[in-house]
């Protein structure tokens, strides 16, 4: 009773998705997909979900071919997927969207509710899967979203589960949950394909590591024959500084101060709540805090997005508390804002367009209203060259590029200047090892060049790799300050707001 | 999805550069992006000629007895009807006077229409932005007396700046209180009938005499000449239309404002974060809109004889722009080439009625059919079975990387 993949090529006008790429998984066994952005692990789980059909190549279930040609035969055939954005109605009840598609029904086509909450009670007992079955889904958070999903995908008797970067979305305290259920899933001899680019957490849940790159695989590897290094090498196809190597911080004048900052939230609550810190030239302050604990709020009250309700905030001695972003951009500060696609970058827009997003009112960009693109191009062509943009070229679309290489645009346009203070918000988030090495060592270039830096970040890992100091928020204010190399225990106690 | 936390971690799959033009590579985005509207036309003549054969309430009984013949008779019917269309709309100087007549308001009032969606806004308002400008520019024309070519241009500074009014207090409303634009504007088309209507009645604008609601004729200095000589009806007014073609073209994509208001548009919040004044240029796309349809609203008046203000001035020009700037992608030449489309289809329609005894309704049922071709880009597609995006399934995961 084995699920496999064999000699399967997709092929798209231009590009060769999967070449000749083959893939097993057997009941009771959690194979890891590792693979860069653009590996061909998505177009790999498609044609295993029956979205695409193969040019080349057969899916089989215990050496028996099976046909797929739509999401309906995947599923007869026992193979369950849960997507990375979760395909459930937000407005539906837990119960409501498991039973989706296959609602069971009484005569006359009655749905039978009675019979469709006892199905989802008994799967997520026997998983154990807590959570409320007439609780709507906009209400609960994206850990048990996921969870009704997993259910979802059980209730319809899947044998085979593909995870597709599940644990992007988590917090930490989610990862080690979900682990607990893949455990059990596994317990229960599911086959499982836990897709991801994280390295650590292939190497921490999987029995057997399969490696993409360019469509093709790499290789397959045991989590106790391998380490974080060598995987990276093979995801990236040349070694990876996985810590970007730096120098002793040398802090010099303050240039943030924050002092008693508080921010309300969209819901006029305190997010931020009082908080008081500085960050000083040549160092980088790093914030750790499980999301939604008011580093957002924080980073959009210094960056002049959202007015702050009590506080200052200084900017090398400069009240700057409530300026506009264009005049802390004139001042010097650069931020690469959290939500990448939703506000640092305008999809649309060409590269070069985004490359001058806020400095495109003034020279050398324009005079008085008149834009000059032919400085814009020369521009755009320099920092695409100069920040390593992977790009076919600088009048396509941003959308058209990778998570990775649309975080270095707005790199490139951050820090092509002048800069006091960085403020980087999840910098990294979601984009691939190549691009985080990159970031990362741009970050430090920064600081050395004797820039503030300060940057937020949910992955604990990218905190304590960059950070000179740490400062952990909790419940919108600091719940202790740590250095870098302080126990990590002590640190996720603070995280949790039980610290010291 | 549910989720609002993250991005696809994968790119999206390549899709061919933005439809939104940007600052190089105009000629090659802009063939491909006018070939979908190109054949939603070819396809709206197929389904108009189907709709004119089976229509006809002699020819259609005989189908079934004498299938051949009626068959014949079915398509000469249809070929004679598009002849007249065709030979009105283009077929003399007459018919291209006609065309480009009716080209003009719809030009101007488009051109508003769509910068309003370059910047994220759904102009309802042209026809109230019209009526407004036509009136401030009926008041310059008909009071002002000054030489020629000057008062020309100060009825449609007028007729600008009445728009500009209109459509810039809804950008005002809704940057100020969030009231949405289509509801306002919307809304301040009623306000602007009812009070061109009342104003239209007191001796300030009415014509002595009348107990109608029609203003003073304009002054003959404040007359717009005819382009082809005054037996026929165009006039410069279209010249200065087309002209506004480039204008707009240089603000959308030369200026600073029209980067900042595609941007804007595209990604508001994006905007924001760059330090745009996303709320200014709201206001001022607006009011620019507004000013656009303004000037629709004087260059009709200053070239429709007897030069008389009504509240009937705008026709269905302010509505039929929506639709053209849709058509025209809110591209200013787009919307050049769209506008030439409809003003011919008004022009070419009352040929067709008169010669071929078609109702002019056709003209509308085509240009309704036109809409529904680019509204579902996939349809005209499949139909015509393009090579592209259509083909493939769609992205129920996600995108196979770059």
């Amino acid at each position: 009773m084995a699920l496999e993949l064999r000699g399967i090529t997709k092929r798209f006008p231009g590009v060769v998705a999967n070449d000749d790429v083959s893939l097993s998984v057997a009941p009771g066994e959690v194979v890891a997909l590792l693979g860069e952005n653009g590996a061909g692990k998505s177009t790999l789980m498609n044609v295993l979900y029956g979205l695409y059909h193969p040019d080349e190549g057969t899916v089989a279930i215990d050496d028996e071919p099976i046909r797929l040609d739509s999401t309906r035969d995947a599923i007869a055939a026992g193979i369950g997927m849960v997507h990375q954005h979760f395909m459930l109605v937000p407005v539906f009840t837990v119960v409501e969207n498991v039973v989706l598609g296959q609602e069971p029904t009484g005569p006359l086509g009655i749905i039978d509710w009675g019979e469709a909450r006892k199905a989802v009670i008994e799967v997520s007992e026997r998983y154990n899967l807590a959570v409320d079955p007439d609780a709507v889904i906009e209400d609960l958070p994206v850990g048990i979203q996921q969870r009704v999903e997993i259910i979802k995908v059980l209730n319809r008797n899947a044998r085979f589960v593909v995870f597709d970067e599940p644990t992007a979305v988590l917090t930490p305290q989610e990862v080690r949950e979900f682990f607990g259920i893949v455990r059990g899933l596994q317990a229960d001899a599911k086959g499982i394909i836990f897709i991801t680019h994280k390295l650590g957490e292939a190497l921490e849940i999987a029995d057997r590591i399969a490696v993409m790159r360019a469509g093709k695989n790499v290789g397959e590897v045991l989590p106790a024959d391998t380490n974080a290094a060598e995987l990276a090498e093979m995801m990236v196809g040349r070694p990876v500084e996985l810590t970007v190597p730096k120098g002793a911080a040398e802090p010099g004048e303050p240039v943030l101060e924050v002092r008693d900052l508080v921010v309300l939230d969209d819901r006029n609550y305190r997010a931020v709540n009082g908080v008081t810190f500085e960050v000083r030239a040549g160092e980088i302050v790093g914030v750790a805090g499980v999301q939604g604990n008011g580093q957002t709020e924080l980073v959009e009250a210094i960056m002049g997005l959202r007015p702050s309700a009590g506080g200052t905030v200084r900017l090398l001695g400069d009240d700057v508390t409530d300026f506009t972003p264009r005049q802390l951009h004139e001042h010097g500060v650069s931020h690469i804002p959290e939500d990448r696609q939703g506000s640092g970058l305008v999809l649309g827009y060409t590269v070069a367009e985004n490359m001058i997003l806020n400095s495109y009112y003034d020279r050398p960009y324009s005079r008085g209203i008149v834009m000059d693109w032919d400085a814009t191009r020369e521009a755009a062509e320099r920092l695409v060259e100069q920040y390593d943009v992977r790009t076919p070229g600088i009048d396509v679309a941003v959308s058209t590029l990778s998570g990775g290489n649309q975080q270095k645009v707005i790199v490139a346009r951050e820090f092509d200047r002048d800069v006091r203070l960085v403020v980087a918000s999840q910098p990294t988030r979601g984009i691939d090892v190549g691009s985080i090495e990159y970031i990362h060592s741009r970050i430090v270039e920064q600081r050395d060049a004797g820039s503030a830096v300060l940057v937020v970040s949910s992955e604990l890992d990218e905190v304590r790799a960059l950070s000179d100091r740490i400062i952990v928020m909790y419940h919108g204010q600091i719940a202790g300050e740590f250095t870098p190399d302080a126990d990590i225990t002590d640190i996720g106690l603070a995280m949790l707001g039980s610290g010291q | 999805m549910t989720t609002t936390t993250t991005e696809p971690p994968e790119a999206p799959p390549p899709e061919p550069p933005s439809p939104m033009e940007s600052a190089a590579g105009v000629g090659d985005s802009l063939a491909r992006s006018l070939l979908v509207p190109a054949l939603a036309v070819v396809a709206a003549l197929v389904i108009g000629a189907l709709i004119i054969a089976l229509t006809d309430v002699t020819l259609v009984p005989q189908l079934f007895s004498d299938l051949g013949p009626t068959l014949a008779a079915m398509g000469r019917e249809v070929l004679s009807a598009y002849r007249a269309l065709f030979r009105g709309a283009v077929g003399s100087v007459y018919a291209i006077s006609e065309t480009l007549f009716a080209t003009t308001p719809l030009l101007l009032a488009s051109l508003g229409v769509a910068l309003g969606f370059r910047a994220g806004l759904f102009n309802i308002g042209a026809q109230g932005q019209m009526l407004i400008g036509g009136m401030l520019a009926a008041l310059l024309g008909i009071y002002l007396d000054l030489p020629g070519p000057i008062h020309i241009i100060v009825c449609i500074l007028g007729g600008i700046v009445g728009g500009v009014v209109w459509g810039g207090i809804a950008g005002l409303l809704k940057a100020r209180t969030g009231a949405h634009e289509v509801i306002t504007t919307i809304m301040f088309n009623f306000v602007a009938i009812y009070l061109a209507q009342w104003l239209l009645t007191i001796p300030l604008f009415q014509e002595a005499g009348r107990n109608n609601p029609v203003s003073k004729p304009l002054q003959p200095s404040a007359v717009l000449s005819p382009l082809f000589g005054s037996t026929y009806r165009v006039t410069i007014g279209f010249l200065i239309a087309v002209a506004m073609v480039f204008v707009v073209h240089w603000l959308l994509f030369r200026s600073s404002f029209g980067f900042e208001f595609r941007a804007i548009g595209l990604n508001p919040e994006a905007g924001a974060y760059a330090g745009m004044g996303v709320v200014s240029s709201v206001v001022l796309a607006m009011g620019l809109a507004g000013g656009l349809a303004g000037m629709a609203g004087a260059t009709q008046l200053m070239s429709l004889a007897p030069f008389k203000a009504t509240v009937a001035l705008p026709g269905s020009v302010g509505f039929d722009a929506i639709t053209v700037a849709l058509l025209g992608r809110s591209h200013p030449v787009g919307v050049l080439w769209a506008s030439l489309l409809f003003g011919a289809l008004k022009a070419g329609g009352r040929e067709m009625q008169g010669a071929a005894q078609i109702p002019l309704d056709l003209v509308t049922v085509l240009q309704a059919l036109i809409v529904i071709f680019i509204a579902a880009p996939a349809l005209v597609k499949a139909i015509f079975r393009l090579r592209g995006e259509a083909e493939r399934p769609a992205q129920l995961s996600k995108g196979w990387g770059s």
